[in-house]
């Protein structure tokens, strides 16, 4: 009996963990494109050959995909096992598990992808790069190479880029009338209205917008273009906390207002995945994301492949449009047993190589310059296009709350995404306020 | 009867006491000698870990610190009597705790009486039974999410078709649900294992008792009010007691649902947020503490009555 029980438990839950795994996965590209090959690789393999090392990198989109296909070819090359751990998918889970790691001493992580907001918090933990990749980190933007040095070590090497954009449907906009995407926050609520009132009765699943609106990091990073491009500050401004202005009371109850009505009900709870599954799936006519869902949008079995377009994010009355500045960085851990392999592990995934095979093939951002201007590249990555890629930049405050910004992020999206689920802005900005004081004291 | 003949007879008492002891030593000895690897490991799993956060509760141990840690006394148990966050989370944390061990029990129980009733199928119904509480509590909860979602949802799909629901609601994301929909799935994943444990229970209990009840005229209700329920009382109890601790100490679902949703906090998913979120692991050890407090006066009020019950 127990027998019989097992083996439907089993069942049960195989078709869930498939189910589960169709319905996140499906939109992932594979590469059509192969990964390239690893420069120096017999003096590589002679040195290191048959070290084993373990890389935490990518899981959203088809992030991971790229890491293993990457990490195989680099492996067959140089004879390094690369063993690659998909960290997880919320960034601010993701910084948990480095801290503990880092916090014991653990030399199970060798090579982790670091969030660009969290160089000062790691620093301590991590190998200087400088010595050995200070050349190639010559060609990648000085401003990102800037941010990964801390006390004048090189702690990360800048791996990919990442700003929010407005993704929309360019068959719907045309169908309802119009021939431009929105340009503020009002217009676009005002097209989704209309939009959804006509397609709701065609696919009962349809809503106007969806972003990250899940209490996470992402929010934190959605939530600060809505104030920033409405004129409302980002959260600190010159050490001073600035979260509690009308300004940013007044788009934050717009967004509040429009929860269940031109968003799902539901968006509160979406991080990345949920955002483009809907987006994928027709079922939104506008999507904020990052740059990685264009492929996925764009790939087989997408709904919307060549239907949609994206422009810079709109913006609040007298403000101008923004992006918060994203990205992943690569370093080495002190505690690494392998650290010159895993050096090397390095200089290959931060090349310029495979930066132009992960913004092909994976459409994420390039953070070397020269290559927005590569002809193969800028087709597989419109966004790249200066009206889009060039919207003014905003930055999370991590400078300023340094290791507390873990704890000052998840204070603002708690607090952000109290508002979405219905609690005024007024009566929930207050209290954020003081507790971002606490931390900048 | 011993106040009279003792004062007659002492010696035979003495001598028997003697006796008694010598024995009663040897025999304690062997005892200790026979739980010292239990009590070694207990020591080694339990103690140490408990131990070790009580110390670091009086620490202002951080995650990725780079000074060293220093010896804080009691701030961060003042600081906790003051944090209205972590007042929210044992409010949540027991009213999530109340209402289902409430439906739990009713349901497993009713349950239990029917699968030990004797009908065709019997034993397939006893394994089919298990099978919420044999999936494993992440992916239950996955699954429930998604069953549970407004857009995709199948619950809302099947509610609306079948003019239940007007509209598809997020049960989940929207406040005034929220509670009832992780209840619900906690519920739906846990009353089983009640159930089997009631089952258990009820099985001990003599078929000629009701044999002899009937023989004597009384009706089902009665048999059930004056020989199943007194009888069932220790089932009863041990049930109540395991599900109200795993409920006080409720992680996963809560966590699958909410992620770090501040109005929708149990105390474990407080205590977690703090630690391995924040990093504040002095703080983190301090709630840990108090959450193992809290657990603890429900275990006190259950052995009392308890105690109360068999007097």
């Amino acid at each position: 009996m127990v027998g019989v029980v097992s083996l439907v438990a089993l069942l049960v839950s195989l078709g869930i963990a498939t189910a589960g795994t169709s319905k996140v996965e499906k939109a992932g590209a594979p590469a059509a494109m192969k990964a390239p090959p690893v420069p120096n690789a017999a003096a590589i393999k002679a040195k290191y050959g048959g070290q084993s090392i373990t890389f935490v990198g990518d899981s959203v989109g088809g992030g991971h995909q790229r890491d293993t296909a990457l990490a195989s070819r680099f492996s067959k090359d140089t004879g390094i096992k690369v063993k690659v751990v998909p960290h997880p998918a919320a960034s601010d889970a993701s910084y948990s598990q480095l801290a503990r790691a880092f916090s014991t001493h653990s030399s199970s992580i060798d090579v982790a992808m670091i969030d660009v907001v969290w160089p000062g918090a790691f620093a301590p933990f991590l190998v200087d790069l400088k010595p050995k990749l200070g050349a190639q980190a010559k060609i990648h933007s000085a401003g990102i190479i800037q941010s990964d040095t801390v006390g004048g070590k090189l702690v990360a090497m800048p791996w990919f880029g990442d700003f929010g954009m407005l993704y929309y449907r360019t068959d719907l906009l045309k169908k309802y009338g119009y021939s431009k995407p929105p340009t503020t926050w009002q217009q676009l609520f005002s097209m989704a209205k209309k939009i959804v009132a006509g397609e709701k009765s065609s696919n009962p699943n349809f809503s106007g917008f969806v972003f990250q609106g899940n209490a996470y990091e992402g929010l934190t990073c959605d939530a600060l273009e809505w104030i920033a491009s409405s004129g409302g500050g980002s959260f600190i401004d010159n050490g001073k906390v600035t979260i509690d202005n009308p300004k940013a009371r007044a788009i934050l109850d717009l967004f509040r207002k429009n929860i269940g009505v031109t968003t799902p009900r539901g968006v509160t709870s979406y991080q990345e995945g949920e955002t483009h599954t809907a987006f994928i799936d027709g079922n939104a006519a506008f999507m904020r994301n990052w740059p990685y869902a264009y492929s996925l949008a764009q790939a087989k079995g997408s709904k919307v492949a060549g239907k949609f377009a994206v422009a810079p994010l709109p913006h609040g009355p007298g403000g101008h449009s923004v992006a918060t500045v994203g990205g992943w960085q690569l370093a080495v851990s002190k505690y690494s047993k392998h650290q010159d392999a895993a050096i090397e592990f390095v200089r290959y995934m931060t090349s310029k190589a495979v930066e132009k095979f992960d913004t092909i093939t994976n459409s994420n951002v390039p953070t070397i310059p020269s290559l927005a201007n590569d002809p193969a590249v800028r087709k597989a990555a419109p966004y790249l296009n200066p009206a889009t890629a060039n919207a003014p930049r905003v930055t999370r405050p991590s400078t300023i709350l340094g290791g507390k910004y873990n704890e000052g992020s998840k204070d603002i999206y708690q607090a952000i995404n109290r508002i979405l689920n219905g609690s005024s802005a007024s009566s929930v900005l207050p209290g954020l306020k003081s507790q971002l004081e606490r931390l900048v004291r | 009867m011993s106040t009279g003949p003792s004062v007659a007879t002492p010696v035979p008492t003495a001598r028997r006491r003697r006796r008694g002891t010598k024995l009663q030593r040897r025999q304690t000895h062997l005892a200790w000698l026979l739980l010292l690897p239990a009590l070694a490991v207990v020591a080694l799993v339990a103690m140490y870990p408990l131990g070790k956060t009580v110390y670091q509760s009086f620490t202002d141990q951080e995650f990725l610190a780079l000074q060293p840690t220093k010896w804080v006394g009691l701030q961060n148990y003042r600081d906790l009597w003051h944090d209205s966050l972590f007042r929210d989370s044992i409010w949540e944390t027991i009213k999530f705790t109340v209402i289902t061990v409430a439906f739990e029990f009713g349901l497993g129980l009713a349950i239990a009486l029917v699968v030990n009733s004797n009908f065709k199928g019997r034993g397939v119904m006893r394994a089919v039974m298990l099978v919420p509480w044999a999936i494993p509590t992440v992916v239950a909860a996955q699954m429930w999410k998604w069953m549970l979602d407004d857009t995709f949802g199948v619950v809302n799909d099947l509610g609306v078709r079948l003019h239940i629901l007007s509209h598809s609601r997020a049960w989940i994301s929207d406040p005034s649900t929220a509670l009832a929909s992780v209840c619900a799935v906690d519920i739906w994943k846990t009353t089983p294992f009640v159930a089997l444990l009631l089952l258990a229970g009820l099985q001990v209990i003599p078929q000629d008792l009701y044999e002899a009840a009937r023989v004597d005229g009384a009706s089902v209700l009665q048999q059930f009010w004056k020989i199943t329920l007194p009888l069932l009382k220790p089932a009863i109890l041990v049930t109540l007691i395991f599900r109200t601790l795993d409920a006080l100490r409720v992680f996963d679902v809560f966590y699958v649902f909410f992620g770090n949703r501040t109005d929708t906090q149990t105390m474990a998913i407080y205590d977690q947020s703090t630690i391995v979120g924040d990093g504040h692991v002095g703080y983190g050890s301090a709630v840990s503490v108090a959450i193992f407090l809290i657990i603890a006066v429900f275990v006190v009020i259950y052995v009392s009555v308890n105690r109360l019950g068999e007097e």
